[in-house]
């Protein structure tokens, strides 16, 4: 994995215009070295720390170096906190996330074909423009009402309840990248489609689609990421404790075992794991994604 | 400078794009904007109703007039959170985007070690803000954590017990957490800039640092209205990370807008003051963003701002 991990972006980074190489490279740009390392040192150092504490036990915690990896690494924390219902919380946070990012993403692609193939027409037009209005609202402006919805559908305390309002807002954003790489197609394809006698339908999901595959990759892993994050959604709609999600079941136990760093330390290990495996696959989607997206 | 590689309105769809037969296009969007407007849209518009009502979140909904807003404009409370929103906001900017574009044009080069660099430097990213509040809440607890442990003074200090250190931690933490993918939107800047801008400034005999302010930094402007319109409104919701980290505490020292929604809303039971909360909170995040729309030159050109 190592390796993969330092040859990847090389090899995409040497298809890229040469042309920065030389301007960048051409003299030591010293300043930026120096933050460079500095900065790998600020975010390791924490990481470091609490991967190497959370194989320690909880004597050997207070006895110790907290900086020196631990001399016989132990797995009891981790079995403390599997058994501490992890599992649960893991499910449900799965079943969420999965629950909401297939259909936001879903949806948003067919809405963003419309957009696209139909954008003159004056309802998408304003469609498009209530999506973009609505990259400006703040989910926690709106998680009163969404409370008060939510309790009158007789969904509190349900995963639904989670689901519902994260599937609407992962879509303005999903909708906005998906749109603006659909319009990269070729208008031929899609008119070569028409010729051939494809319905509408049949060219969203046999052209548009497999074409638009790295956007996809790209909303998805950063709607699975939010999703997966989210805090605010289970603290409110929520109170059993199986039906928490990972971030919100993190909090409680923090609260419970606050003495206990090795197992708080082993549970944020366990809950970044499956977004972390999740990078290492899209990383390169991810990433080339965000700074394309953002970087205009 | 008028040549501006960054400005092209792909946000706005493209006028004129193919025949009328589009019409029949529409329904693709239903689905969509059933989710959207029922758990977007009306909440938004439910949020400003409920503002004029009183409720406790279990009983009856009652019409009540200006009752809420004017319990929430007369409470002192509402100018400390509004100063503290703004301080850790201002705080906030000012750490993140220097560090952001010095990281971005660091990171725009393109030996191998720096690409491995962005990989390590994403992480941070992929942690849930809840997460990351706990480490940091074991990480510098003056019994427990690291200062303690390695037996440094100067690292064990209450960092969360005082009021000016809890909130230079919650900027540093937010710092921590967010650099990583402003580094990357600059990163993706530099990269747009053309190379003939630097090859006639180097005709012209301009040393690095000549370059990097009258090339880099002004090729960077939309980047960096972006990059600030993000901060600036992100920061406006930082909730789950003070929540966990401080609670507020200590005191109201860290109690910013967000929180103070929350805790009034579902820890008093007065949802009615914590609406006119949430849409004071919408209001600054709207205002914020489009005077940062103005200093960017005032064109009316979405797509910059919206970034993607």
């Amino acid at each position: 994995m190592g390796t993969t991990l330092t040859t990847r972006p090389a090899r995409t980074r040497a298809q890229q215009p040469r042309h920065e190489r030389r301007v960048v490279a051409r003299h030591w740009n010293w300043l930026g070295g120096v933050s460079g390392w500095l900065w790998l040192v600020i975010v390791v150092v924490p990481i470091y720390w609490i991967v190497i504490t959370s194989f320690k036990t909880q004597s050997n915690y207070y006895a110790t170096n907290p900086l020196v990896p631990p001399g016989e690494p132990t797995l009891a924390s981790y079995r403390m906190v599997i058994e501490s219902d992890f599992v649960q919380y893991f499910v449900n946070s799965l079943i969420v996330t999965i629950g909401a990012v297939v259909p936001a993403v879903t949806v948003s692609f067919m809405a963003a074909f419309a957009i696209v193939r139909g954008g003159s027409g004056r309802f998408l037009r304003s469609v498009n423009s209530l999506f973009l209005m609505g990259l400006a609202i703040p989910l926690q402006a709106t998680v009163i009402p969404i409370y008060l919805i939510i309790i009158r559908l007789h969904l509190y305390d349900t995963l639904l309840a989670m689901i519902l309002p994260s599937i609407a807002f992962a879509i303005p954003l999903s909708v906005l990248v998906l749109s603006n790489f659909i319009r990269d197609v070729p208008k031929e394809l899609f008119e070569s489609m028409r010729l051939d006698g494809a319905t509408e339908w049949g060219t969203l999901w046999r052209l548009a689609f497999p074409l638009s595959r790295p956007a996809v990759v790209t909303v998805t892993i950063y709607n699975a990421l939010t999703i997966w994050n989210n805090f605010l959604l289970p603290l409110i709609l929520t109170q059993s404790p199986d039906k928490r999600t990972l971030p919100l079941a993190l909090w409680s136990f923090q609260g419970q075992y606050s003495i206990n760093v090795p197992a708080v330390l082993a549970s944020v290990v366990l809950t970044t794991l499956p977004i972390l495996t999740l990078y290492v696959v899209g990383r390169r989607q991810l990433l080339s994604g965000l700074m394309a997206g953002f970087g205009k | 400078m008028t040549a501006l590689p960054t400005s092209h309105g792909r946000g706005a769809p493209q006028a004129g794009t193919r025949g009328a037969r589009n019409g029949s296009l529409a329904w693709l969007t239903v689905p969509a904007l059933l989710f959207f407007v029922g758990f977007g849209v009306v909440p938004l518009i439910g949020v400003l109703a409920l503002s004029f009502t009183t409720w406790d979140g279990i009983g009856d909904i009652r019409f009540s007039g200006f009752d809420s807003w004017r319990a929430v404009l007369t409470d002192p409370g509402l100018p400390h959170a509004l100063w503290v929103t703004f301080l850790i906001m201002a705080l906030s900017w000012l750490v993140q985007t220097p560090a952001s574009i010095l990281l971005g044009v660091f990171l725009a080069g393109a030996q191998r070690y720096r690409a491995l660099l962005s990989v390590l430097y994403f992480i941070p990213l992929l942690l849930s803000s809840a997460a990351i509040a706990i480490t940091y809440k074991a990480l510098l607890d003056p019994n427990f954590g690291l200062g303690a442990g390695l037996k440094i003074g100067l690292l064990t200090q209450d960092w969360l017990g005082r009021p000016v250190l809890a909130v230079s931690v919650v900027v540093f933490v937010v710092s921590w957490q967010f650099i990583p993918f402003h580094s990357l939107i600059y990163q993706g800047g530099v990269r747009q800039i053309p190379r003939s801008m630097y090859e006639a400034a180097e005709l012209d005999g301009a040393g690095r640092i000549r370059k990097f302010f009258s090339i880099t930094l002004p090729q960077l402007k939309y980047t960096m209205i972006t990059s600030s319109t993000l901060v600036v409104v992100g920061s406006l919701t930082f909730f789950d990370l003070i929540f966990v980290l401080t609670a507020g505490g200590p005191g109201d020292a860290t109690r910013v807008l967000a929180l103070d929604m929350y805790k009034r809303g579902f820890q008093a039971n007065l949802m009615g003051p914590a609406s006119a909360i949430a849409l004071i909170l919408v209001f600054v995040g709207l205002a914020l963003s489009l005077l940062l729309r103005r200093l960017g030159g005032g064109k009316s050109d979405t797509s910059q701002l919206e970034g993607a």
